[in-house]
């Protein structure tokens, strides 16, 4: 049974992979997608659209109290503002964590995430693991990441039910005072900024 | 449809969150193609973003859940473009065109993607003052209807506060069924305990927001 459902997954992929080829061919041959444009698009995401973008959101936030302050009272804008390589639409917002309040973003209906700047999200926010368990067991998703907070914090869930969409500002880790704001860059990985992550030394 | 299997939040049993390693931006070259197609398509101007998420939550839930991230894309993106009059069945079974198309609404451009693509705006001038405030008391209502909402099932009748307007938007209970029906609302997030959503149990220590638009809100 198991090997017979392992075969099926198989023929499902190969089958699926011949129905996008036939999709992109009548699509092309109608005149209602541009292969060369497919590409670029292809290309974009997974060559410039990416975490990197958010990192360089937070680490500024982290030497810039004027520029933390914009953040957190219009991300689009201050995103912007820094001429960033992908222009966020609306309506990014950001949200802080402190000593006292961990944030964690979900999309318990879909896949809702910033593309702007974080690109495109990985499977496991997707999943059903997630999707589920974000929003009733965080504490649970967060020990999945090895990550554990202090007993005594509160863990704020956004559930990104229309199209605002989050972006975590995680706190500066202590040891980190005079480094550049490049440097400080590197600590933020994509989990920081969903919030299944906490940047480390 | 509202109460099927892409509503997931508090559901169990479905194991641990598996993060992957150096994950790819796309597991296959297909993956790139069907989020490339979506993104064309979606810019022209026949379906709403929500229109495209309710082709995913019609999909059979068996189908759902089997299903890869990008393989549901591609099933909803068929549907669409027969539903739309784009391709028909009988095209996407001979794998090839067969007739001349029909014009689109609009087209995305190769300067569109230079930028690279921008989401869209969904921001719209209101035509009557928020009913609610930041701080204000609410409780959800208790909706189930059979075609799309953004209302999510664990939220449904709970009491929350209200803690910030983010603007009237396009609402989505009306633009999956008709592009054209953007219908705006007020849009707000709201804060539940654990305690109101999943009772005594739930840990003390968390708080879950959800966006919700000024139709799922009666005053509490």
């Amino acid at each position: 049974m198991a090997e017979n459902d392992h075969d099926h997954d198989h023929s499902e992929l190969s089958d699926i992979q011949l129905r996008v080829r036939a999709l992109e061919t009548i699509l092309t041959k109608k005149g209602y997608v541009d292969p060369a444009l497919l590409d670029q698009i292809v290309e974009s995401y997974e060559t410039k659209i990416g975490p990197k973008n958010g990192a360089r959101l937070v680490a500024r936030a982290w030497i810039d109290p004027d520029f933390k302050a914009a953040l957190l009272k219009d991300a689009t804008e201050a995103a912007n503002s820094l001429g960033h390589v992908s222009p966020v639409g609306s309506h990014l917002i950001a949200v802080e964590n402190t000593p006292e309040t961990h944030n964690l973003v979900v999309c318990t209906l879909c896949s809702c995430y910033p593309w702007e700047v974080l690109g495109l999200p990985p499977v496991w926010y997707k999943s059903a693991p997630y999707r589920s368990r974000a929003v009733i067991d965080p504490k649970g998703v967060l020990a999945d990441f090895g990550v554990t907070l202090p007993a005594d914090t509160d863990i704020r869930i956004w559930d990104s039910t229309a199209e605002t969409r989050f972006i975590v500002l995680p706190m500066r880790p202590p040891g980190t005072e005079n480094w550049s704001e490049d440097r400080l860059a590197e600590l933020v990985t994509r989990d920081c900024m969903i919030g299944t992550g906490v940047p480390t030394l | 449809m509202s109460n099927t299997i892409h509503d997931m939040g508090g559901m169990h049993g479905f194991g641990p969150v598996e993060p992957e390693p150096n994950e790819p931006v796309f597991h296959a070259p297909w993956e790139g193609r069907v989020h490339a197609m979506q993104r064309v398509l979606g810019a022209a101007g026949l379906w709403s973003i929500d229109g495209g998420r309710a082709s995913l939550e019609t999909l059979n839930p068996a189908t759902y859940l089997a299903s890869t991230y990008y393989q549901r894309w591609f099933l909803g993106l068929e549907k669409r473009v027969v539903s739309y009059g784009l391709v028909g069945a009988d095209e996407l079974a001979a794998g090839h065109s067969l007739r001349n198309a029909t014009p689109l609404p609009r087209k995305m451009t190769g300067a569109d993607v230079q930028k690279p693509p921008v989401r869209g705006h969904f921001e719209r001038p209101s035509s009557a003052p928020a009913k609610f405030k930041p701080g204000d008391r609410v409780r959800t209502v208790n909706i189930n209807p059979a075609t799309h909402t953004r209302l999510p099932r664990y939220a449904r009748d709970k009491e929350g506060v209200v803690e910030a307007i983010r603007g009237c938007h396009v609402y989505p209970d009306t633009a999956a069924l008709d592009v054209h029906n953007e219908n705006p609302q007020w849009l707000y997030t709201v804060v539940f305990t654990g305690k109101e959503l999943w009772g005594d149990a739930a840990d003390p220590a968390i708080k879950v927001s959800i966006e919700a638009f000024e139709p799922y809100l009666l005053p509490a």
